[in-house]
């Protein structure tokens, strides 16, 4: 086991370089001169001198390579352009916001998407699992942050029920945090739901016709243990190597539903800063959220490999 | 013949079409994408007035008789617009399915069959697909510019290193069997083994997950039309008409409604259309349907 660990966290070394190269280069890519798209039209040639100097754009690319790994060794990923302020700390301070929000979407997703995928299981190709199938497929379809705007319309104007808006941390108050994260957790959480049913459904109708399954139910054990312990069990382990997929795309949808919704969190952060070219922000937040994910990705390997012992011998290939 | 076509020779001989012909799902999607595409390549002739034409005096109009999908804010025709967004979505849509499917087929094989740029070439894949997908796309749309061009180039480079994965674990089954042996031992070259024995065979997933592709594509220009980072206003993509109807929610949510649902319409028969697919082309599937 801590072979496979060992061995597992080598392997995301060269791939966390290549993430931050990714990162790095962002910068370089853009068309023209970043210092005088940053600075904006009707810039004065002093402004883009200025921040060209504090962007470090005035010396070689391999040195603004160097000193942006200098930069990552000590958790300073620069300052944003327009908040003047350090990116790492501007991340930090907005992702609870965010890590809140997918948080809540993934507790749906789990609760509804594994619900729905085993019943429709356990009734094959009958009218439940035929209407629990299109709604996961039409859930798959739909643009999240249609979605929230819809359900906006819907909850926030017409009844009047949820806020339209704004956020209340869960330290202040925990009523209020879900009042002001409910309509955006659905909207983010509905597309994951559908996969996750669909999953689940295939998984669990593969599982259930196992010769394993088929002795439980032979030697005469109640359907309830048979689907409880020995299908669903099973299910888990694919189950638990797609939360790392679903984290990915909550945190991809966080970006427009924050928007939407108005939550101070990272995903509108980048979302702002994307529209005004604020570069360190944008390639700062790209690092820390697929370094984060690829930390999230390792413990679900750990933790499937654990539950799982033949994924530490093949998974080695 | 080219791999692709030996590819849809095999998909028209036989079994795979009449699978097809008796898949629900692949009809109802096929109907659905083909109305879209319909009304996509007959714009000019579907849409009453030019999308950007503006009535003040038609301002905020909800559907109706004049104008089945309303107006918005500048009293432009909403139906004019959403049928000249169907254009462009797939437009863009199809791009980055081709683009994608030709760069993740190059990069695929190239990892799969030789096995020295391997290990290169799968770090370099990994990094790309450790980013979520849409904030590296935008992330790329914001250093290239706001485009309907770089949402194309964006979105080719989050979604060619998912694709060149499918076509590398392919190849690499393929390589191994007994005919390609058979092939190499004949004398064939590195060229002929890959372009007329292993990539052909390999097609078969790299199409379904296409048809995919081109579902999530239409959905993350939509994100980015909607982020401001696509193609700029007045252009009308289906993310910039609801981002615009955004801001009048409450007065006339009509403006946001209907671009959303040709999303899903177009979503949906891409996703079961690439469900149907999926169940003709890949056997192991469809002992799991059973």
């Amino acid at each position: 086991m801590l072979g496979y660990v060992v061995r597992r966290l080598l392997r995301s070394v060269p791939v966390l370089f290549g993430v931050s190269l990714v990162s790095f280069f962002l910068m370089q890519i853009v068309p023209g001169d970043p210092a005088t798209i940053i600075a904006g039209l009707g810039a004065s040639q002093q402004e883009i001198d200025r921040v060209r100097a504090e962007l470090g754009l005035d010396r070689p690319m391999l040195v603004q390579l160097g000193s942006w790994y200098r930069g990552i060794a000590r958790g300073d990923l620069g300052d944003s352009v327009l908040l003047g302020r350090s990116v790492t700390r501007s991340i930090l301070e907005r992702l609870p916001v965010t890590l809140s929000l997918s948080g809540y979407a993934l507790v749906l997703t789990l609760a509804v998407g594994l619900t729905t995928g085993v019943f429709a299981a356990l009734r094959p190709n009958t009218w439940l699992d035929q209407a629990l199938m299109t709604i996961a497929l039409v859930g798959v379809s739909l643009p999240s942050f249609w979605l929230g705007l819809m359900l906006i319309v819907l909850f926030a104007v017409q009844l009047d029920w949820l806020p339209s808006g704004g956020y209340v941390p869960m330290s202040e108050s925990l009523g209020g945090w879900l009042r002001s994260t409910t309509l955006p957790a659905v909207s983010l959480a509905l597309l994951q739901i559908g996969l996750l049913a669909r999953i689940t459904r295939s998984t669990m109708l593969e599982a259930l016709g196992q010769d394993y399954v088929r002795t439980a139910r032979t030697k005469g054990l109640p359907a309830r243990t048979v689907v409880g312990k020995h299908a669903f069990k099973n299910v888990m382990i694919p189950v638990v190597t797609v939360v790392g997929i679903v984290f990915s795309l909550l945190l991809s949808g966080s970006v427009v539903i924050e928007t939407v919704y108005s939550l101070p969190g990272v995903g509108r952060l980048l979302a702002s800063a994307v529209l005004r070219r604020d570069y360190p922000v944008i390639q700062g937040g790209l690092l820390i959220v697929a370094a984060g994910l690829m930390l999230l990705n390792l413990l679900v390997d750990v933790l499937y490999a654990y539950l799982d012992p033949r994924v530490r011998y093949v998974a080695d290939r | 013949m080219s791999p692709i076509g030996s590819a849809i020779a095999r998909l028209a001989r036989g079994r795979v079409v009449r699978h097809l012909a008796r898949h629900r799902a692949f009809l109802t999607g096929s109907a659905l994408f083909l109305g879209v595409l319909v009304v996509a390549v007959f714009a000019d002739a579907i849409a009453p007035t030019a999308p950007a034409a503006m009535r003040f005096r038609d301002r905020f109009t909800p559907p109706g008789a004049a104008f089945p999908l309303g107006t918005d804010n500048f009293g432009r025709n909403l139906l004019s617009r959403v049928v000249y967004g169907a254009r462009l979505s797939l437009e863009i849509g199809f791009s980055v399915v081709v683009l994608t499917g030709v760069a993740g087929t190059l990069l695929g094989a190239a990892g799969g069959y030789f096995r020295r740029l391997d290990i290169w070439l799968i770090a370099a894949l990994d990094a790309l697909m450790a980013f979520p997908t849409v904030l590296l796309a935008v992330g790329i749309t914001a250093a290239l510019g706001p485009s309907a061009a770089n949402a194309v180039i964006a979105l080719t480079a989050v979604y060619t290193p998912r694709t060149a994965r499918i076509v590398r674990a392919s190849v690499l089954v393929i390589r191994e069997l007994d005919y390609v042996q058979a092939a190499r031992a004949s004398g064939a070259d590195h060229q002929r083994i890959l372009l007329h024995h292993v990539l052909p065979n390999s097609m078969a997933p790299l199409i379904v997950q296409l048809t995919f592709i081109f579902a999530y594509a239409i959905l993350a220009e939509a994100i980015l039309s909607f982020l401001g980072m696509g193609p700029q206003p007045p252009t009308p993509t289906w993310g910039n008409i609801i981002a615009e109807g955004r801001v009048y929610m409450r007065e006339a949510p009509w403006i946001s409604l209907f671009p959303g649902l040709a999303i899903a319409v177009t979503v949906l028969g891409l996703n079961l259309l690439g469900d149907g697919l999926r169940d003709a082309l890949d056997p192991r599937m469809k002992v799991q349907q059973a």
